[in-house]
Protein backbone atom coordinates (compact mmCIF):
# COMPACT_ATOMS: atom_id res chain seq x y z
CA UNK A 1 0.00 0.00 0.00
CA UNK A 2 2.79 2.58 1.15
CA UNK A 3 4.87 1.97 -2.25
CA UNK A 4 1.48 2.30 -4.35
CA UNK A 5 1.04 5.63 -2.91
CA UNK A 6 4.67 6.50 -3.12
CA UNK A 7 4.74 5.31 -6.83
CA UNK A 8 1.22 6.81 -7.75
CA UNK A 9 2.70 10.66 -6.39
CA UNK A 10 5.44 10.13 -8.82
CA UNK A 11 3.86 8.79 -11.84
CA UNK A 12 0.88 10.55 -11.56
CA UNK A 13 1.40 14.37 -12.46
CA UNK A 14 4.03 13.63 -14.85
CA UNK A 15 1.31 11.77 -17.00
CA UNK A 16 -1.65 13.80 -15.96
CA UNK A 17 0.12 16.60 -17.24
CA UNK A 18 0.76 14.99 -20.40
CA UNK A 19 -2.35 13.98 -21.51
CA UNK A 20 -3.99 17.11 -19.81
CA UNK A 21 -2.37 19.63 -22.33
CA UNK A 22 -3.92 17.66 -25.01
CA UNK A 23 -7.51 16.95 -23.33
CA UNK A 24 -7.41 20.34 -21.44
CA UNK A 25 -7.65 22.23 -24.98
CA UNK A 26 -10.79 20.15 -26.13
CA UNK A 27 -12.51 20.50 -22.97
CA UNK A 28 -11.86 24.09 -23.30
CA UNK A 29 -13.25 24.11 -26.70
CA UNK A 30 -16.35 22.43 -25.86
CA UNK A 31 -16.82 24.56 -22.76
CA UNK A 32 -16.49 27.93 -24.82
CA UNK A 33 -19.56 26.32 -27.23
CA UNK A 34 -21.82 25.96 -24.70
CA UNK A 35 -21.50 29.20 -22.97
CA UNK A 36 -22.63 30.58 -26.51
CA UNK A 37 -25.37 28.86 -26.31
CA UNK A 38 -26.31 29.56 -22.67
CA UNK A 39 -25.60 33.44 -22.80
CA UNK A 40 -26.63 33.74 -26.43
CA UNK A 41 -30.59 34.05 -25.37
CA UNK A 42 -29.76 36.50 -23.37
CA UNK A 43 -27.29 38.59 -25.72
CA UNK A 44 -30.55 37.88 -27.93
CA UNK A 45 -33.03 39.29 -25.44
CA UNK A 46 -30.58 42.52 -24.57
CA UNK A 47 -29.90 42.96 -28.24
CA UNK A 48 -33.65 42.68 -28.87
CA UNK A 49 -34.34 45.48 -26.45
CA UNK A 50 -32.04 48.15 -27.90
CA UNK A 51 -33.70 47.87 -30.75
CA UNK A 52 -35.79 50.74 -32.40
CA UNK A 53 -39.13 49.72 -34.18
CA UNK A 54 -37.93 49.81 -37.47
CA UNK A 55 -34.73 47.21 -36.84
CA UNK A 56 -36.83 44.45 -34.72
CA UNK A 57 -36.98 42.26 -37.72
CA UNK A 58 -33.09 42.10 -38.70
CA UNK A 59 -31.47 39.24 -37.60
CA UNK A 60 -28.11 40.95 -36.94
CA UNK A 61 -27.08 40.57 -33.03
CA UNK A 62 -25.91 44.28 -33.05
CA UNK A 63 -28.18 46.84 -33.09
CA UNK A 64 -28.02 49.29 -35.75
CA UNK A 65 -28.82 52.22 -34.00
CA UNK A 66 -29.43 51.23 -30.90
CA UNK A 67 -32.04 52.96 -28.35
CA UNK A 68 -33.19 53.25 -24.86
CA UNK A 69 -36.46 54.62 -26.35
CA UNK A 70 -37.94 50.68 -25.26
CA UNK A 71 -36.97 50.93 -21.58
CA UNK A 72 -38.44 54.32 -21.91
CA UNK A 73 -41.74 53.69 -22.95
CA UNK A 74 -41.87 50.14 -20.92
CA UNK A 75 -41.57 52.23 -17.51
CA UNK A 76 -43.28 55.17 -18.90
CA UNK A 77 -47.02 53.97 -20.62
CA UNK A 78 -46.94 50.22 -19.04
CA UNK A 79 -47.93 48.79 -15.18
CA UNK A 80 -44.14 47.35 -14.93
CA UNK A 81 -43.01 50.03 -12.47
CA UNK A 82 -46.18 49.16 -10.14
CA UNK A 83 -45.20 45.52 -10.86
CA UNK A 84 -41.64 45.55 -9.90
CA UNK A 85 -42.78 47.23 -6.86
CA UNK A 86 -45.03 44.22 -6.03
CA UNK A 87 -42.68 42.19 -6.57
CA UNK A 88 -39.83 43.33 -4.30
CA UNK A 89 -42.59 43.58 -1.42
CA UNK A 90 -43.93 40.00 -2.14
CA UNK A 91 -39.93 39.04 -2.21
CA UNK A 92 -38.92 40.63 0.49
CA UNK A 93 -42.18 39.87 3.47
CA UNK A 94 -42.07 36.25 2.23
CA UNK A 95 -38.03 35.72 2.81
CA UNK A 96 -38.21 37.66 5.93
CA UNK A 97 -40.93 35.52 7.36
CA UNK A 98 -39.11 32.84 5.93
CA UNK A 99 -35.86 33.40 7.86
CA UNK A 100 -37.21 34.20 11.15
CA UNK A 101 -39.65 31.13 11.04
CA UNK A 102 -37.28 28.99 9.97
CA UNK A 103 -34.41 29.56 11.86
CA UNK A 104 -36.73 29.12 15.35
CA UNK A 105 -38.28 26.20 14.02
CA UNK A 106 -34.55 24.94 12.69
CA UNK A 107 -32.70 26.13 16.43
CA UNK A 108 -35.23 24.17 18.59
CA UNK A 109 -35.61 20.70 16.41
CA UNK A 110 -31.82 21.24 16.24
CA UNK A 111 -30.77 21.83 19.77
CA UNK A 112 -34.03 20.46 22.41
CA UNK A 113 -35.14 17.02 22.82
CA UNK A 114 -38.83 16.49 23.62
CA UNK A 115 -42.23 15.16 23.47
CA UNK A 116 -43.22 14.67 19.53
CA UNK A 117 -40.07 16.35 18.31
CA UNK A 118 -38.87 13.14 15.33
CA UNK A 119 -42.88 13.42 14.27
CA UNK A 120 -42.91 17.06 14.28
CA UNK A 121 -39.93 16.98 12.18
CA UNK A 122 -41.05 13.94 9.41
CA UNK A 123 -43.86 15.60 9.03
CA UNK A 124 -42.89 19.38 8.12
CA UNK A 125 -40.63 17.45 5.81
CA UNK A 126 -43.03 15.23 4.22
CA UNK A 127 -44.45 17.83 2.76
CA UNK A 128 -42.04 18.52 0.35
CA UNK A 129 -43.30 15.65 -1.50
CA UNK A 130 -46.59 17.35 -2.57
CA UNK A 131 -46.60 19.01 -5.30
CA UNK A 132 -47.84 22.58 -4.97
CA UNK A 133 -50.38 21.92 -7.51
CA UNK A 134 -52.05 19.49 -5.08
CA UNK A 135 -52.35 22.43 -2.85
CA UNK A 136 -53.44 25.28 -5.06
CA UNK A 137 -57.22 24.51 -5.67
CA UNK A 138 -57.82 24.33 -1.68
CA UNK A 139 -55.61 27.69 -1.36
CA UNK A 140 -57.78 28.99 -4.28
CA UNK A 141 -61.15 27.79 -2.81
CA UNK A 142 -59.83 29.00 0.80
CA UNK A 143 -58.42 32.66 -0.51
CA UNK A 144 -62.22 32.89 -2.22
CA UNK A 145 -63.98 32.25 1.37
CA UNK A 146 -61.38 34.66 2.70
CA UNK A 147 -61.64 37.27 0.43
CA UNK A 148 -58.18 37.25 -0.41
CA UNK A 149 -58.22 36.97 -3.96
CA UNK A 150 -56.43 39.90 -5.71
CA UNK A 151 -54.72 40.95 -2.55
CA UNK A 152 -51.54 40.73 -1.20
CA UNK A 153 -52.39 38.63 1.53
CA UNK A 154 -53.18 35.73 -0.91
CA UNK A 155 -50.36 36.14 -2.99
CA UNK A 156 -48.45 36.08 0.34
CA UNK A 157 -49.56 33.65 2.42
CA UNK A 158 -48.62 30.06 0.99
CA UNK A 159 -44.90 30.91 0.79
CA UNK A 160 -44.77 32.37 4.79
CA UNK A 161 -42.76 29.55 5.82
CA UNK A 162 -40.61 26.97 3.65
CA UNK A 163 -40.09 23.54 4.88
CA UNK A 164 -36.67 23.35 3.16
CA UNK A 165 -35.80 26.21 4.92
CA UNK A 166 -36.30 24.75 8.19
CA UNK A 167 -34.38 21.34 7.05
CA UNK A 168 -31.17 23.61 6.18
CA UNK A 169 -31.80 25.83 9.41
CA UNK A 170 -31.67 22.65 11.43
CA UNK A 171 -28.62 21.26 9.76
CA UNK A 172 -26.71 24.62 10.47
CA UNK A 173 -27.79 24.49 13.60
CA UNK A 174 -26.76 21.39 14.96
CA UNK A 175 -23.46 22.57 14.88
CA UNK A 176 -23.75 24.98 17.09
CA UNK A 177 -21.89 23.94 20.45
CA UNK A 178 -24.20 23.14 23.28
CA UNK A 179 -21.72 23.87 25.52
CA UNK A 180 -21.85 27.55 24.59
CA UNK A 181 -25.70 27.34 24.79
CA UNK A 182 -25.52 25.63 28.31
CA UNK A 183 -23.02 28.25 29.44
CA UNK A 184 -25.07 31.20 28.19
CA UNK A 185 -27.86 30.09 30.71
CA UNK A 186 -25.54 29.45 33.58
CA UNK A 187 -25.33 33.23 33.06
CA UNK A 188 -28.38 33.49 33.00
CA UNK A 189 -29.21 34.82 30.09
CA UNK A 190 -33.00 33.83 28.56
CA UNK A 191 -33.85 31.45 26.01
CA UNK A 192 -34.20 34.04 23.44
CA UNK A 193 -31.47 36.21 24.11
CA UNK A 194 -29.31 32.86 23.84
CA UNK A 195 -31.23 32.19 20.22
CA UNK A 196 -31.01 35.44 18.91
CA UNK A 197 -26.90 36.69 20.53
CA UNK A 198 -25.57 33.22 20.04
CA UNK A 199 -26.75 31.03 18.08
CA UNK A 200 -28.01 33.00 15.29
CA UNK A 201 -24.72 34.83 14.63
CA UNK A 202 -23.53 31.86 14.35
CA UNK A 203 -25.15 30.21 11.35
CA UNK A 204 -24.83 33.58 9.22
CA UNK A 205 -24.02 31.90 6.12
CA UNK A 206 -27.12 29.66 6.16
CA UNK A 207 -29.16 32.81 6.59
CA UNK A 208 -27.22 34.34 3.79
CA UNK A 209 -28.13 31.02 1.81
CA UNK A 210 -31.40 31.15 3.02
CA UNK A 211 -32.23 34.65 2.05
CA UNK A 212 -30.83 34.34 -1.30
CA UNK A 213 -33.04 31.12 -2.48
CA UNK A 214 -35.99 32.55 -1.03
CA UNK A 215 -35.84 35.77 -2.69
CA UNK A 216 -35.14 34.13 -6.32
CA UNK A 217 -38.16 31.68 -5.63
CA UNK A 218 -40.70 34.06 -4.67
CA UNK A 219 -38.97 36.92 -7.09
CA UNK A 220 -39.39 33.71 -10.29
CA UNK A 221 -42.73 32.66 -9.00
CA UNK A 222 -45.19 32.03 -11.40
CA UNK A 223 -48.48 29.05 -11.27
CA UNK A 224 -49.87 30.93 -7.85
CA UNK A 225 -49.20 34.71 -8.60
CA UNK A 226 -50.94 34.05 -11.78
CA UNK A 227 -53.68 32.51 -10.15
CA UNK A 228 -54.28 34.56 -7.30
CA UNK A 229 -53.87 38.07 -9.12
CA UNK A 230 -56.67 39.33 -11.43
CA UNK A 231 -56.01 43.23 -11.78
CA UNK A 232 -53.04 44.24 -14.12
CA UNK A 233 -52.19 46.94 -10.92
CA UNK A 234 -51.44 44.02 -9.01
CA UNK A 235 -49.58 41.16 -11.12
CA UNK A 236 -45.86 40.30 -10.28
CA UNK A 237 -43.69 40.87 -12.71
CA UNK A 238 -43.73 37.47 -14.36
CA UNK A 239 -46.96 37.32 -14.11
CA UNK A 240 -47.10 41.38 -15.86
CA UNK A 241 -44.53 39.78 -18.29
CA UNK A 242 -46.61 37.16 -19.38
CA UNK A 243 -49.56 39.02 -19.95
CA UNK A 244 -48.28 41.46 -21.52
CA UNK A 245 -47.41 38.94 -24.16
CA UNK A 246 -51.00 38.12 -24.82
CA UNK A 247 -51.88 41.55 -24.95
CA UNK A 248 -49.69 43.20 -27.33
CA UNK A 249 -50.61 41.29 -30.72
CA UNK A 250 -48.88 43.76 -32.76
CA UNK A 251 -44.92 42.86 -33.64
CA UNK A 252 -43.94 46.14 -31.83
CA UNK A 253 -45.19 43.98 -28.94
CA UNK A 254 -42.14 41.84 -29.09
CA UNK A 255 -39.91 44.44 -28.61
CA UNK A 256 -41.71 45.58 -25.40
CA UNK A 257 -41.70 41.63 -24.24
CA UNK A 258 -38.14 41.47 -24.61
CA UNK A 259 -37.50 44.92 -22.91
CA UNK A 260 -39.37 44.08 -20.02
CA UNK A 261 -37.39 40.18 -20.02
CA UNK A 262 -34.60 41.95 -19.87
CA UNK A 263 -35.43 44.28 -16.75
CA UNK A 264 -36.76 41.16 -14.70
CA UNK A 265 -34.10 38.94 -15.48
CA UNK A 266 -31.27 42.12 -14.49
CA UNK A 267 -31.54 42.20 -10.54
CA UNK A 268 -31.60 38.46 -10.48
CA UNK A 269 -28.15 38.52 -12.40
CA UNK A 270 -27.35 41.49 -10.19
CA UNK A 271 -27.68 39.50 -6.84
CA UNK A 272 -26.51 36.23 -8.35
CA UNK A 273 -22.94 37.40 -8.82
CA UNK A 274 -23.39 39.17 -5.22
CA UNK A 275 -24.46 35.94 -3.37
CA UNK A 276 -23.01 33.53 -6.28
CA UNK A 277 -20.80 31.67 -3.11
CA UNK A 278 -24.17 31.19 -1.15
CA UNK A 279 -26.61 30.23 -3.41
CA UNK A 280 -24.11 27.38 -4.77
CA UNK A 281 -23.16 26.39 -1.40
CA UNK A 282 -27.07 26.14 -0.75
CA UNK A 283 -27.49 24.28 -4.26
CA UNK A 284 -24.34 21.74 -3.12
CA UNK A 285 -25.61 21.16 0.50
CA UNK A 286 -29.36 20.19 -1.25
CA UNK A 287 -27.66 17.86 -3.31
CA UNK A 288 -24.92 16.01 -0.26
CA UNK A 289 -27.56 16.03 2.56
CA UNK B 1 -28.01 18.08 37.90
CA UNK B 2 -25.80 20.54 39.05
CA UNK B 3 -25.99 22.69 36.23
CA UNK B 4 -29.62 22.44 37.15
CA UNK B 5 -29.52 23.38 40.36
CA UNK B 6 -27.48 26.46 38.84
CA UNK B 7 -30.08 27.47 36.32
CA UNK B 8 -32.75 27.21 39.12
CA UNK B 9 -31.25 29.41 41.09
CA UNK B 10 -30.82 32.07 38.41
CA UNK B 11 -34.40 31.59 37.42
CA UNK B 12 -35.41 32.33 40.66
CA UNK B 13 -33.62 35.95 40.80
CA UNK B 14 -36.01 36.71 37.82
CA UNK B 15 -39.63 38.07 38.57
CA UNK B 16 -41.38 37.40 35.69
CA UNK B 17 -39.82 33.16 35.09
CA UNK B 18 -40.23 33.06 38.92
CA UNK B 19 -43.31 30.88 38.66
CA UNK B 20 -41.85 28.74 36.43
CA UNK B 21 -39.28 25.80 36.31
CA UNK B 22 -36.28 25.63 34.24
CA UNK B 23 -37.97 22.41 32.93
CA UNK B 24 -41.51 24.66 32.21
CA UNK B 25 -39.07 27.85 30.68
CA UNK B 26 -37.58 25.78 28.71
CA UNK B 27 -40.86 24.02 27.28
CA UNK B 28 -42.55 27.24 27.31
CA UNK B 29 -40.29 28.64 24.76
CA UNK B 30 -39.94 25.94 22.22
CA UNK B 31 -43.62 25.74 22.22
CA UNK B 32 -43.76 29.64 21.92
CA UNK B 33 -41.24 28.62 18.77
CA UNK B 34 -43.21 25.82 17.37
CA UNK B 35 -46.71 27.04 17.75
CA UNK B 36 -47.05 29.60 14.32
CA UNK B 37 -44.77 27.20 12.26
CA UNK B 38 -47.60 24.37 13.05
CA UNK B 39 -50.16 25.80 12.73
CA UNK B 40 -49.18 26.73 9.24
CA UNK B 41 -48.38 23.59 8.25
CA UNK B 42 -51.46 21.99 9.41
CA UNK B 43 -53.43 24.86 7.64
CA UNK B 44 -51.48 25.40 4.30
CA UNK B 45 -49.85 22.21 3.74
CA UNK B 46 -51.76 19.22 5.66
CA UNK B 47 -55.22 20.15 5.43
CA UNK B 48 -55.02 21.23 2.12
CA UNK B 49 -53.84 17.88 0.89
CA UNK B 50 -56.43 16.00 2.52
CA UNK B 51 -59.14 18.75 1.55
CA UNK B 52 -58.37 17.53 -2.36
CA UNK B 53 -59.17 14.44 -1.92
CA UNK B 54 -62.38 15.86 -0.85
CA UNK B 55 -62.92 18.27 -3.72
CA UNK B 56 -62.05 15.34 -6.07
CA UNK B 57 -64.68 13.48 -4.96
CA UNK B 58 -67.24 15.99 -5.93
CA UNK B 59 -68.94 18.13 -8.60
CA UNK B 60 -67.43 21.19 -7.58
CA UNK B 61 -67.82 24.83 -9.92
CA UNK B 62 -67.44 27.80 -8.41
CA UNK B 63 -70.63 28.97 -8.47
CA UNK B 64 -73.10 26.44 -7.22
CA UNK B 65 -73.40 26.19 -3.25
CA UNK B 66 -74.51 22.35 -3.58
CA UNK B 67 -71.50 20.14 -4.03
CA UNK B 68 -72.90 16.83 -4.85
CA UNK B 69 -70.71 14.03 -3.98
CA UNK B 70 -70.13 11.54 -7.21
CA UNK B 71 -67.65 9.32 -5.80
CA UNK B 72 -65.14 8.08 -8.71
CA UNK B 73 -67.12 10.37 -11.28
CA UNK B 74 -64.28 12.89 -11.31
CA UNK B 75 -61.64 10.13 -12.24
CA UNK B 76 -63.78 8.37 -14.92
CA UNK B 77 -64.08 11.80 -16.72
CA UNK B 78 -60.56 12.45 -16.82
CA UNK B 79 -60.73 8.67 -18.60
CA UNK B 80 -63.00 10.11 -20.82
CA UNK B 81 -61.60 13.02 -21.36
CA UNK B 82 -58.98 12.90 -24.41
CA UNK B 83 -57.04 16.44 -23.63
CA UNK B 84 -56.24 14.76 -20.16
CA UNK B 85 -55.11 11.62 -22.07
CA UNK B 86 -52.96 13.64 -24.56
CA UNK B 87 -51.34 15.62 -21.52
CA UNK B 88 -50.65 12.34 -19.78
CA UNK B 89 -48.51 11.31 -23.09
CA UNK B 90 -47.11 14.65 -23.51
CA UNK B 91 -46.02 14.61 -19.80
CA UNK B 92 -44.65 10.74 -20.29
CA UNK B 93 -42.33 12.50 -23.58
CA UNK B 94 -41.25 15.37 -20.73
CA UNK B 95 -40.14 12.88 -18.07
CA UNK B 96 -38.83 10.46 -20.50
CA UNK B 97 -36.54 12.70 -22.99
CA UNK B 98 -36.21 15.63 -20.26
CA UNK B 99 -34.88 13.70 -17.58
CA UNK B 100 -31.80 11.97 -19.22
CA UNK B 101 -31.39 15.07 -21.42
CA UNK B 102 -30.57 17.17 -18.68
CA UNK B 103 -28.91 14.53 -16.63
CA UNK B 104 -26.18 14.30 -19.71
CA UNK B 105 -25.79 17.40 -20.77
CA UNK B 106 -25.43 18.27 -16.56
CA UNK B 107 -22.95 15.24 -16.21
CA UNK B 108 -20.55 16.65 -19.51
CA UNK B 109 -20.27 20.23 -18.31
CA UNK B 110 -19.57 18.65 -14.70
CA UNK B 111 -16.62 16.19 -16.51
CA UNK B 112 -15.38 18.59 -18.53
CA UNK B 113 -15.09 21.53 -15.84
CA UNK B 114 -13.82 19.29 -13.62
CA UNK B 115 -10.55 18.70 -15.91
CA UNK B 116 -9.65 22.64 -16.53
CA UNK B 117 -7.68 24.21 -14.41
CA UNK B 118 -8.22 28.23 -14.79
CA UNK B 119 -11.18 30.08 -15.59
CA UNK B 120 -13.27 26.98 -13.98
CA UNK B 121 -15.19 29.28 -11.57
CA UNK B 122 -16.43 31.19 -14.05
CA UNK B 123 -17.75 28.79 -16.44
CA UNK B 124 -19.46 27.38 -13.67
CA UNK B 125 -20.99 31.01 -13.37
CA UNK B 126 -22.24 31.23 -16.62
CA UNK B 127 -23.87 27.68 -16.83
CA UNK B 128 -25.85 28.62 -13.81
CA UNK B 129 -27.17 31.66 -14.75
CA UNK B 130 -30.42 30.20 -16.49
CA UNK B 131 -31.18 28.71 -13.44
CA UNK B 132 -31.90 31.88 -11.58
CA UNK B 133 -33.91 33.45 -14.40
CA UNK B 134 -37.43 34.07 -14.12
CA UNK B 135 -38.78 30.69 -16.62
CA UNK B 136 -41.99 33.22 -18.09
CA UNK B 137 -38.80 35.84 -19.29
CA UNK B 138 -36.64 32.73 -20.97
CA UNK B 139 -39.81 31.00 -22.03
CA UNK B 140 -40.21 34.39 -24.07
CA UNK B 141 -36.97 34.63 -25.10
CA UNK B 142 -36.91 30.92 -26.59
CA UNK B 143 -40.37 32.37 -28.01
CA UNK B 144 -39.16 34.76 -30.43
CA UNK B 145 -35.75 33.20 -31.01
CA UNK B 146 -38.11 30.14 -32.88
CA UNK B 147 -40.82 32.32 -34.52
CA UNK B 148 -41.32 31.78 -37.80
CA UNK B 149 -39.28 34.93 -39.06
CA UNK B 150 -36.46 34.62 -36.13
CA UNK B 151 -33.10 34.43 -35.76
CA UNK B 152 -33.16 30.04 -35.63
CA UNK B 153 -34.58 30.26 -38.95
CA UNK B 154 -32.23 33.31 -40.26
CA UNK B 155 -29.20 30.94 -38.89
CA UNK B 156 -30.75 27.94 -41.36
CA UNK B 157 -31.23 29.73 -44.44
CA UNK B 158 -27.92 31.22 -43.60
CA UNK B 159 -26.76 27.22 -43.75
CA UNK B 160 -29.06 26.95 -46.74
CA UNK B 161 -31.37 24.57 -44.84
CA UNK B 162 -34.25 24.55 -44.99
CA UNK B 163 -36.69 26.54 -42.39
CA UNK B 164 -38.60 25.25 -40.03
CA UNK B 165 -41.69 25.46 -38.14
CA UNK B 166 -40.55 25.17 -34.64
CA UNK B 167 -43.04 25.84 -32.17
CA UNK B 168 -45.80 25.93 -34.51
CA UNK B 169 -44.88 22.01 -35.83
CA UNK B 170 -46.76 19.65 -33.30
CA UNK B 171 -43.80 16.75 -34.16
CA UNK B 172 -41.19 19.39 -33.30
CA UNK B 173 -42.75 21.84 -30.11
CA UNK B 174 -42.86 19.63 -27.21
CA UNK B 175 -38.69 19.24 -27.99
CA UNK B 176 -37.88 22.18 -28.31
CA UNK B 177 -39.76 23.17 -25.01
CA UNK B 178 -37.61 20.64 -23.70
CA UNK B 179 -34.59 21.94 -24.82
CA UNK B 180 -35.43 25.25 -23.41
CA UNK B 181 -36.20 23.56 -20.25
CA UNK B 182 -32.94 21.78 -20.34
CA UNK B 183 -31.31 24.53 -21.22
CA UNK B 184 -32.61 26.52 -18.02
CA UNK B 185 -31.78 23.43 -15.70
CA UNK B 186 -28.34 22.65 -16.70
CA UNK B 187 -26.94 24.19 -14.15
CA UNK B 188 -27.94 22.65 -11.21
CA UNK B 189 -27.46 19.22 -12.54
CA UNK B 190 -23.64 20.36 -13.29
CA UNK B 191 -23.06 21.58 -9.99
CA UNK B 192 -24.58 18.40 -7.81
CA UNK B 193 -22.60 16.35 -10.55
CA UNK B 194 -19.43 19.17 -9.75
CA UNK B 195 -19.65 18.91 -5.79
CA UNK B 196 -20.03 14.63 -6.34
CA UNK B 197 -17.26 14.71 -8.71
CA UNK B 198 -15.12 16.37 -5.99
CA UNK B 199 -15.74 14.45 -3.09
CA UNK B 200 -14.60 11.42 -5.23
CA UNK B 201 -10.54 10.85 -3.36
CA UNK B 202 -7.57 11.56 -6.06
CA UNK B 203 -5.98 8.52 -4.95
CA UNK B 204 -8.60 5.48 -6.35
CA UNK B 205 -7.76 7.22 -9.92
CA UNK B 206 -4.00 7.05 -9.21
CA UNK B 207 -4.36 3.71 -8.26
CA UNK B 208 -6.15 2.68 -10.99
CA UNK B 209 -3.37 4.07 -13.47
CA UNK B 210 -1.08 2.19 -11.96
CA UNK B 211 -2.97 -0.58 -12.46
CA UNK B 212 -2.96 0.31 -15.78
CA UNK B 213 -6.60 0.99 -16.47
CA UNK B 214 -7.58 3.74 -19.12
CA UNK B 215 -9.38 6.93 -18.70
CA UNK B 216 -12.45 5.26 -20.18
CA UNK B 217 -12.13 2.08 -17.53
CA UNK B 218 -11.33 4.65 -14.72
CA UNK B 219 -14.36 6.97 -15.75
CA UNK B 220 -16.63 3.54 -15.86
CA UNK B 221 -15.64 1.64 -12.72
CA UNK B 222 -14.55 4.41 -10.40
CA UNK B 223 -16.35 8.24 -11.76
CA UNK B 224 -19.25 6.21 -12.50
CA UNK B 225 -20.32 3.79 -9.46
CA UNK B 226 -19.18 7.00 -7.21
CA UNK B 227 -21.52 9.37 -8.64
CA UNK B 228 -24.32 7.27 -8.44
CA UNK B 229 -26.09 8.51 -5.10
CA UNK B 230 -25.85 11.92 -6.48
CA UNK B 231 -27.48 10.50 -9.57
CA UNK B 232 -30.49 8.98 -7.70
CA UNK B 233 -30.62 13.12 -6.51
CA UNK B 234 -30.42 14.05 -9.74
CA UNK B 235 -32.68 11.92 -11.16
CA UNK B 236 -35.74 11.87 -8.66
CA UNK B 237 -35.33 16.18 -8.43
CA UNK B 238 -34.86 16.21 -12.41
CA UNK B 239 -38.49 13.60 -12.33
CA UNK B 240 -40.30 16.20 -10.43
CA UNK B 241 -39.36 18.77 -12.10
CA UNK B 242 -40.34 17.39 -15.91
CA UNK B 243 -43.78 16.10 -14.27
CA UNK B 244 -44.48 19.47 -13.26
CA UNK B 245 -44.09 21.14 -16.93
CA UNK B 246 -46.06 24.03 -16.38
CA UNK B 247 -44.70 27.64 -17.22
CA UNK B 248 -42.32 26.95 -19.86
CA UNK B 249 -45.15 25.38 -21.62
CA UNK B 250 -47.74 27.93 -20.79
CA UNK B 251 -44.96 30.94 -21.95
CA UNK B 252 -44.05 28.57 -24.94
CA UNK B 253 -46.69 27.97 -26.31
CA UNK B 254 -49.46 27.62 -24.65
CA UNK B 255 -50.19 24.11 -24.74
CA UNK B 256 -50.69 24.12 -28.85
CA UNK B 257 -50.35 23.16 -31.45
CA UNK B 258 -52.99 21.23 -31.32
CA UNK B 259 -52.07 20.23 -27.94
CA UNK B 260 -48.92 18.36 -28.69
CA UNK B 261 -47.39 20.05 -26.29
CA UNK B 262 -49.62 20.32 -23.37
CA UNK B 263 -49.08 18.76 -19.96
CA UNK B 264 -50.75 17.34 -17.39
CA UNK B 265 -50.28 20.44 -15.32
CA UNK B 266 -51.01 22.98 -17.71
CA UNK B 267 -54.28 20.70 -18.16
CA UNK B 268 -54.66 20.78 -14.21
CA UNK B 269 -54.65 24.51 -14.72
CA UNK B 270 -57.26 24.93 -17.83
CA UNK B 271 -59.34 22.29 -16.10
CA UNK B 272 -59.62 24.81 -12.73
CA UNK B 273 -59.31 28.27 -13.34
CA UNK B 274 -60.81 28.30 -17.51
CA UNK B 275 -63.37 26.09 -16.89
CA UNK B 276 -63.55 26.13 -13.25
CA UNK B 277 -64.22 22.38 -12.90
CA UNK B 278 -62.81 21.84 -9.39
CA UNK B 279 -63.30 18.78 -8.78
CA UNK B 280 -62.08 17.11 -11.89
CA UNK B 281 -58.78 19.54 -11.99
CA UNK B 282 -58.61 18.21 -7.71
CA UNK B 283 -58.82 14.47 -9.32
CA UNK B 284 -56.31 14.95 -11.64
CA UNK B 285 -53.65 16.77 -9.66
CA UNK B 286 -54.21 13.49 -7.10
CA UNK B 287 -53.12 11.66 -10.30
CA UNK B 288 -49.81 13.51 -10.70
CA UNK B 289 -49.62 12.87 -6.84
CA UNK B 290 -49.89 9.49 -7.00
CA UNK B 291 -46.93 9.83 -10.35
CA UNK B 292 -44.24 11.67 -8.02
CA UNK B 293 -44.77 9.50 -5.12
CA UNK B 294 -44.44 6.08 -7.15
CA UNK B 295 -42.00 7.51 -9.41
CA UNK B 296 -39.57 8.97 -6.36
CA UNK B 297 -40.19 5.96 -4.40
CA UNK B 298 -39.41 3.47 -7.69
CA UNK B 299 -36.20 5.37 -8.28
CA UNK B 300 -34.87 5.13 -4.55
CA UNK B 301 -35.19 1.76 -4.55
CA UNK B 302 -34.30 1.00 -7.83
CA UNK B 303 -31.18 3.15 -8.14
CA UNK B 304 -29.99 2.56 -4.20
CA UNK B 305 -30.18 -1.55 -4.67
CA UNK B 306 -27.38 -1.13 -8.00
CA UNK B 307 -25.70 0.92 -5.33
CA UNK B 308 -24.83 -1.61 -3.14
CA UNK B 309 -24.54 -4.19 -5.62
Amino acid sequence: MRRLTALSAAAAPRRAAASRSLTGAASYVLLTAGVLAMVFPFLWMVATSLKPPGEVFSLSLIPQQATLANYAELFRDSSFPKWISNSFIVALVTTASVIFFDTITGYVLAKFSFYGKQVIFVAILSTLMVPTEMLIIPWYLLSVKLGWVDTFAGLLFPGLISAFGIFLMKQFMESVPSELLDAARIDGMSEWGILFKIAVPLVRPALATLFILSFLGSWNAFIWPLIITQTEANFTIPVGTAFFSSELKDNSGWVMIMTGAAVSVLPLILLFFLFQKQIIRGISLTGLK
Amino acid sequence: MELADKLQARGRQTPLRRGLSVKGQRYLFIYSCLLLPLLFFASVRILPILYSFHVSFREWDLLSEVKPFVGLGNYAALLQDTIFLQSLRNTLIYVAVGVPGQLLAGLIVALLLHRIGRFKGLYRTVYFIPYVTSVVAAGWVFRWILMKNGIANGILLGLGLEPQLFLGSPSQAIYLVIAAMIWQGVGFQMLIFLTGLENIPRMYYDAASIDGAGSWRRFLHITLPLLNPVMVFSVVIGSIGFLQSFSEVLNMTGGGPLNSTVSLVLHIYNLAFKHFKMGEAAAATVVLFAMILALSLLQLKVLNKRADD
